[in-house]
């Protein structure tokens, strides 16, 4: 044994409110530097800087018009009513399709969930058509449902579906065996199992795929509109995109194609973020909370 | 307390078993294997016991459990529940799992459990808001009655999962290790709070653990069993403290002996 010297047992008063400092606030530019929408402003402000900068030199609006003209035909375009009106024939058609293609994705997943043949059936399919870019099937929807929104909304429901699909069925099974237990011994019918146990404990996954559906239905439908444009159909998005540059206002073409940005963004950060805000955000099951 | 003999399968006539596992044989299939988690084990929990399921990991003493409530078939033997066969999970039998999981993580403590009332009996909102209420004051957590899960700690969503378990009425509580994840300072106060719930409502419990402290403090009456696969050693009376018997012996040590002594 070493020779440790005899030390007498110590106690020690302990007051709370001694501590003068248990939290602080950071400094004034600390606090501005971590607010998230201040720094992406400053990188907008910065790109549009560059935009400008370039288009001035090269000085040739049939290329690159300048960030001051691409948002003056901007503003002309929107006062006129034409690119609401655009817009306005692009959205519900992109709102058919996608509603239409959650709905099959989910009488999909819930076959899948229900019988093994189900799951089977849904595996092999998304293996076969979610590499398949939708907009290669145009020229078939366009012979089989004719020049119109039918064949248009045939693509995006191609474009949802299996994004869709895809990403609930792998959130289903991803939830965890105790969960499932213990909606089991609630006594809820398989519907109810479904719609109160499996999809809010599979809805991080489930947002995934209703995000990267949303975004290739949009892809999409520009893409349709682009080739539908040449054909003569009536004018969304892409058409206006596509009639202008034959008109060579290339300004507006870029105003056409801001909107189409605009939008994405709109959508992403504010509707879905609204989403993620209200449930798997509140819920703690984000994962990353940044 | 009734005082059993230790051989098992010899109780008072009149009393009709809680729940009656007889010459339950458990096999997990996998697509290359076929184990046995247990073999041939019977026993009866009778009313107001609290029967714990003592033994090493590998002894299938929570497969055991999950047959009870439901979720696996017996190869052989059979279950029941009160005389009637056990055929699949049911709200007349509660579950407390050792994982933290088990509350769902979209709804607050005070929706977890009056949901669980909703969902199989059909209780209206408002009676099964106030019994929820109700419980959740029991296990102490009325601050946090509109929180959710992820804003608890694991202390206190064991309690939530308890007090979900007795607010459904069940005919007897099944709990799955349900302090194995909890910090010792934390499961000891757990311990004492289940027992004294345990008094107060004269709930059934069935218990899974590995510990021997813990069975001795929680079980009033515990069934032993070996690894690989699992069958019965033992079934012994318990008074919730670690006493000597006849010989000098601890009850611990004698549990300890059973266990792993293969002499």
């Amino acid at each position: 044994m070493p020779d440790t010297p005899d030390r007498a047992d110590n106690f020690y008063e302990v007051d709370q409110n001694r501590i003068d400092v248990v939290e602080r606030p950071r400094s004034l530019w600390r606090s501005i530097y971590a607010q998230g929408w201040l720094r992406k402003s400053l990188v907008l402000i910065l790109l549009a800087a560059i935009w400008e900068f370039y288009g001035r030199r090269i000085d040739n609006e049939l290329v690159l018009p300048t960030f001051f003209e691409t948002m003056a035909a901007l503003f002309s375009a929107f006062a006129s009513g034409e690119l609401p009106a655009a817009a306005g024939y692009t959205i519900p058609v992109l709102l058919m399709g996608y509603l239409a293609g959650l709905a099959l994705a989910g009488i999909l997943t819930a076959l899948a969930s229900a019988t093994r043949i189900g799951a089977d059936l849904l595996e092999t399919l998304t293996a076969m058509f979610n590499p398949l870019p939708s907009i290669a099937l145009l020229p078939l929807a366009l012979l089989w449902f004719g020049l119109g929104e039918g064949a248009i909304i045939f693509v995006l429901i191609h474009a949802v579906l299996w994004a869709v699909a895809l990403n609930t069925f792998a959130g289903f099974r991803s939830v965890s065996p105790t969960l499932k237990m213990v909606g089991q011994n609630y006594g809820l019918s398989h519907l109810n199992y479904i719609l109160r146990i499996l999809i809010p404990g599979a809805f991080p996954s489930i947002l995934t795929g209703l995000k990267v559906g949303w975004a290739f239905a949009w892809r999409t439908l520009i893409a349709a509109e682009l080739v539908f444009g040449a054909q003569g159909g009536s004018g969304g998005l892409g058409w206006f995109i596509f009639e202008r540059k034959n008109q060579l206002l290339i300004a507006d073409v870029f105003a056409g194609l801001l909107t189409v940005i605009l939008f994405g963004l709109f959508v992403e950060n504010v509707i879905f973020k609204t989403i993620e805000r209200r449930t798997v955000e509140r819920w703690g099951m984000s994962g990353n909370s940044r | 307390m009734s005082a059993r003999p230790d051989s098992r399968l010899e109780f008072e006539a009149g009393s009709e078993p809680l729940v009656s596992v007889r010459g339950v044989t458990l096999r997990y299939r996998s697509e290359t294997t076929i184990t046995t988690a247990t073999y041939r084990v019977s026993f009866d929990v009778l009313q107001a016991d609290r029967f714990v399921l003592l033994g090493p990991s590998g002894c299938g003493k929570s497969t055991l459990l999950k047959a009870i409530g439901g979720f696996i078939e017996p190869t052989e033997g059979e279950l029941l529940l009160k005389g009637k066969p056990i055929t699949g999970p049911g709200s007349d039998r509660a579950f407390v799992f050792q994982e933290f999981d088990q509350l769902l993580p979209w709804k607050t403590v005070l929706q977890n459990i009056s949901f669980a009332l909703t969902a199989g009996r059909k209780l209206n909102r408002q009676k099964a808001d106030d019994r929820a209420r109700h419980f959740i004051e029991k296990v102490g957590l009325t601050p946090f009655t509109d929180n959710f899960p992820h804003m608890l700690s694991g202390g206190m969503k064991q309690r939530v999962a308890i007090a979900r378990a007795m607010a459904t009425e069940p005919d007897v509580l099944l709990m799955d290790e349900p302090f194995a994840a909890l910090d010792a300072l934390t499961r000891d106060r757990m311990q004492s709070e289940l027992l004294k719930l345990c008094d107060e409502t004269q709930f059934s419990v069935v218990f899974v653990t590995h510990s021997i402290p813990e069975a001795i403090r929680i079980g009033t009456r515990i069934l032993l069993l070996t690894p690989h696969p699992g069958q019965a050693k033992a079934e012994i009376n318990c008074r919730g403290t670690d006493e000597t018997d006849e010989s000098g012996q601890l009850l611990s040590e004698r549990i300890h002996k059973l266990l792993f002594d293969h002499a």
